[in-house]
Parts: C-alpha cells; structure tokens; sequence
C-alpha cells in the first residue's frame, strides 16, 4: 500500500531522515515508534505532503504522491496537534471536512461512541482537551477510508475514552483497514499492533512483528524491548538494523 | 474553496477584535458627523484615519491570524486539497472580514447620513474602494511574513516596521529628497514616489477628489494633471494591481515550498 524508497529530509543543518526505506502492505495496526527527534513525525508529514522532502521516492496504491493531493482522499489523518479555529463549532468543523471530502461520513457512530453530542454546538475555545481531541478523532474517522494514520491518538482522552477508541480501531481493522499509529504509550502499541515499525536518528531500526521484536530482545515486554534498544544505542552509537521481510 | 472560505470567514467575523475594529470605525464617523454636519469635512477625517489604520490593522490582523490557523492549515493539509486552494481559501477569510468591517464601519454611517445624495458621493466611493484595497494589500503581505518567519515576535515586529516605513518613513525620506534635489525638476520624482508606496496613492486619489487640492499650489496642478491623463490612471490602477499581485504571486510560491 505504502512504499518509501531512500527518503531525505533535512531542516537546515538537522539531518531527519536518513534515507528511511519502509514497506507497509496489506491491512492492520502499525505501530510507528521512536524517541523524541527519530523521525517519526517528519516521515508522516512527508507522506501527507505538509513537508517537502528533499530526495526520495513516496508511493501509495503503485503511484508517486509527491506534490499530488487527491490521493488523501484515501486517507484519514489525526494531527498530533488538535488547535482548531476557536470561534468555530464541532458541528461546523464536521460540516467542512464533509463539504471537503467526499464519500459516505459515519459522524454519528463517533459522535455517539464518544458522548460528544452536548458539546458539538460549542465553540472550540469553549471544550476541554479532551473533547476537543474527540472532535479532532471524530474528523479524522468519519471518512470510511481505507488508510488510517494517527499521531498521538490518545493525548487527553479519559481511559474510558481510551477503552472504546481502541475497541473502534480493532473493528476497522477487522474491516480490513490499514492503520498507522504513532505513540510514545507502549502499553498502547502493545494492546493494538500487529506490526512496529521502529525509527532511530532518522532511519528505521526495526520493522516486523511485535512477537519477533520481543524475541530479538528477548524480552517480555514492549516497553523493556524499547528501553533496551535505546540503552544499548547509547553504549554503542553505531546500531545493526533489523528489518523483517 | 468556498466551504473553506465561509468558515474561514466565520472564525474572523466571530471574533471580539474585529467587533471592535468596526465599532470603531462606527462611533468615529457618527461622532465626526454629529460634530462638524458636513460630508466632505466627515471624508477628509476619515481618510486620514482610515489611511493609517487599514494597514496597520491588516498586517497586524493578518499575522496573528495566521499564526493562530497555522495548525488549522496543517490539517486542511492533510486533506485532498491543493496548498493554494487552502491558503486562498484561509486569505479569503481574513479579507473579505477586513473590508466587511470598513464597508459597515464607514460605510453605513455616511449612507444613512446621506451621502449619495451629495458631491461627495465620488470622494465617499474612492475612500472605500481604497480602505479595502489597503486592507487587501497589506493583510496579504502580512501572510507573507507571517508565513516566512515562524518565531510570532518576529512576524509581527516585522509587520509594525512595514507599517511605520509605508506610513510614516516612506514620505520622511521622500520630503528629505525634494528638499535636497529642490533645485533640479522633481515632477516625475514625485509622481514616481506616490505611485510606488499604496497609501500615499490611496491618498493623493482622495485628496485631489477634495476642494482642498486647490490650496496645494504647482504639486496640486502637477497631479492634477497627472490624473487627468489615461496613462496616469492608468499607471496607478497597473500600481494598486501589482501591488496585489506581486504578493500573491508570492504566497504562491512560498505555500509550494513551506514546510509545515
């Protein structure tokens, strides 16, 4: 579905991207993770065109997607920064995406999954964090799109909030959805992912399953395999790459 | 374009500054009129304020508003949406509100008071007509700015300079030239200098509408002259456009290659 070939990308003298090369075939939870400044978000931000990168190749469906746009009409995107127009309402921002993409919208199983109806006619500036990422996750699902990338889903939701948003995303996966999730939650990664797709100084260190990367690690969970990683990067700053076929 | 354009529209029109910057305009003209019950002494105040508020407004307006939609931008970004439909679309917004807010500010008060009844009616028409294409020239520029430096201190410190050197330095440094060069042929100098700066031509189109031009002695018949003649209004219809489009231009470019 996605592939990037040999992506560079610099922001004047901090080198990003590293001639990231990834795969992501087929349908599923994967878990895009790395330490702060690995790259993760500038690898998105490359793919949904907001940063230009500077070589590389970014296919999506078998075509090349940089400088294009139409192709996000596939795509449903949850910003790691949830800063909407504060005079605006929830309703009014749904009411826009939907005049900006077309295709059937599910609004109402959001709006009803996340209680958010009472708070829909309120102003933006007027909602709590954690509503206003609800509406923020609302936009990006309400597209029935078949490629789903989310930054950060579950900054300021309650767990209740967390515990049903999770249970969504295994229903779109089941319906044979791709989704991408950034986070630096492990458990998160864990309870979701199928596959983890781990970047370290701007290319990728790891990519395959959750099970193989525990395996190599050896270790029981996650977030020890994560730290381990990390630990062992800073005795010996030259690492071996692992990459699953 | 145009969804995004209405709500962009909707977030200004909402907002506690820009009811404020029309009740300005509002409770000054009524209050000039209420004072002096002339139209003509009420236009020539308000070009005055006007000529130096619509720009400090727009650039000032301008670059916190983009600021404040940088995120928003970011996810109309990740939508299928080409970088100019979305900057236009935002733009849009912001300068339909800035014009909006002239037209209702100044605009309604001198029509209540009867202003198409009058002489004046031409001098009423010019000084919206340029409020407006102030506000449109120099909210753009303010994009540009904003949309060049991402540190907010430094957007709008450069804004309020642009604004102090088209306002205020602008015409310092042209008087200082007549004076030192008095002694040579100026005419075109001056004419050069007026059309290159938009509110000195925003001005001058008024002030030579205005019985007072004829206190304004050679530099009176000068324009005058210049005015009167097609390629002079001509050259300053070419200057309010490139004025326009230049900066558009412009935003086109910077919007394909910013990285947001």
């Amino acid at each position: 579905m996605i592939a990037i070939k040999n992506l560079h990308k610099s922001f004047k003298k901090n080198h990003v991207l590293k001639g990231i090369d990834v795969e992501i075939r087929g349908q599923g939870i994967l878990a895009l993770l790395g330490p702060n400044g690995s790259g993760k978000t500038t690898m998105l931000k490359c793919f949904l065109g907001m940063v230009i990168p500077d070589s590389g190749e970014i296919l999506f469906q078998g075509n090349n997607i940089i400088g294009q746009y139409v192709y996000r009409q596939s795509v449903g995107y949850l910003p790691q920064i949830a800063k909407f127009p504060e005079n605006l309402t929830g309703r009014e921002l749904i009411e826009l995406m939907k005049s900006i993409k077309s295709g059937e919208t599910r609004e109402d199983a959001l709006i009803d999954l996340f209680d958010l109806s009472s708070e829909l006619d309120k102003k933006m500036s007027n909602l709590s964090g954690g509503n206003r990422q609800k509406v923020n996750i609302t936009l990006a699902l309400m597209h029935d799109s078949p490629l789903i990338i989310l930054d950060e889903p579950s900054a300021g939701l309650d767990p209740l909030s967390i515990k049903k948003f999770k249970d969504f995303l295994r229903l779109e996966k089941e319906r044979g959805k791709t989704i991408i999730v950034t986070t630096h939650i492990m458990s998160l990664a864990e309870d979701l992912a199928d596959d983890i797709l781990f970047l370290l100084d701007g290319q990728v260190y790891f990519q395959g399953s959750l099970s193989r990367l525990l395996e190599l690690q050896m270790e029981e969970s996650l977030e020890n395999a994560i730290a381990q990683i990390l630990d062992s990067k800073k005795k010996s700053p030259s690492h071996e790459r692992y990459i699953e076929v | 374009m145009k969804d995004i354009l209405r709500y962009s529209f909707y977030e200004m029109v909402r907002s506690r500054w820009v009811y404020i910057y029309t009740a300005f305009y509002l409770i000054t003209t009524i209050s000039l009129w209420l004072l002096s019950n002339d139209n003509s002494k009420v236009l020539i105040s308000m070009t005055n304020i006007t000529l130096g508020l619509t720009p400090l407004i727009g650039l000032l307006f301008g670059t916190t508003y983009y600021y404040n939609s940088r995120e928003f931008i970011q996810m109309l970004m990740s939508q299928p949406l080409s970088r100019w439909n979305i900057f236009i679309s935002v733009y849009g917004g912001l300068a339909i509100t800035l014009c909006a807010s002239v037209l209702v500010g100044v605009g309604l008060p001198m029509l209540f008071f009867g202003v198409l009844q009058t002489e004046t009616l031409s001098i009423f028409l010019i000084l919206l007509t340029m409020a407006c294409t102030l506000s449109i020239i120099f909210s753009l520029i303010a994009f540009l700015v904003a949309m060049r430096y991402d540190d907010k201190v430094r957007g709008l410190s450069i804004s309020i300079l642009i604004w102090l050197t088209f306002a205020i330095l602008y015409d310092g440094v042209v008087l200082l030239l007549l004076l030192v060069f008095k002694d040579y042929p100026l005419d075109q100098l001056t004419i050069g200098a007026i059309v290159l700066n938009p509110i000195d031509m925003a001005r001058i189109l008024i002030i030579m509408k205005l019985d007072i031009s004829a206190m304004m002695g050679y530099t009176g018949a000068v324009l005058s002259t210049f005015l009167g003649k097609t390629w002079g209004t001509g050259l300053i219809i070419l200057s309010i456009l490139t004025w326009m489009l230049l900066p558009l231009l412009s935003l086109r470019r910077l919007g394909n290659h910013k990285d947001f």
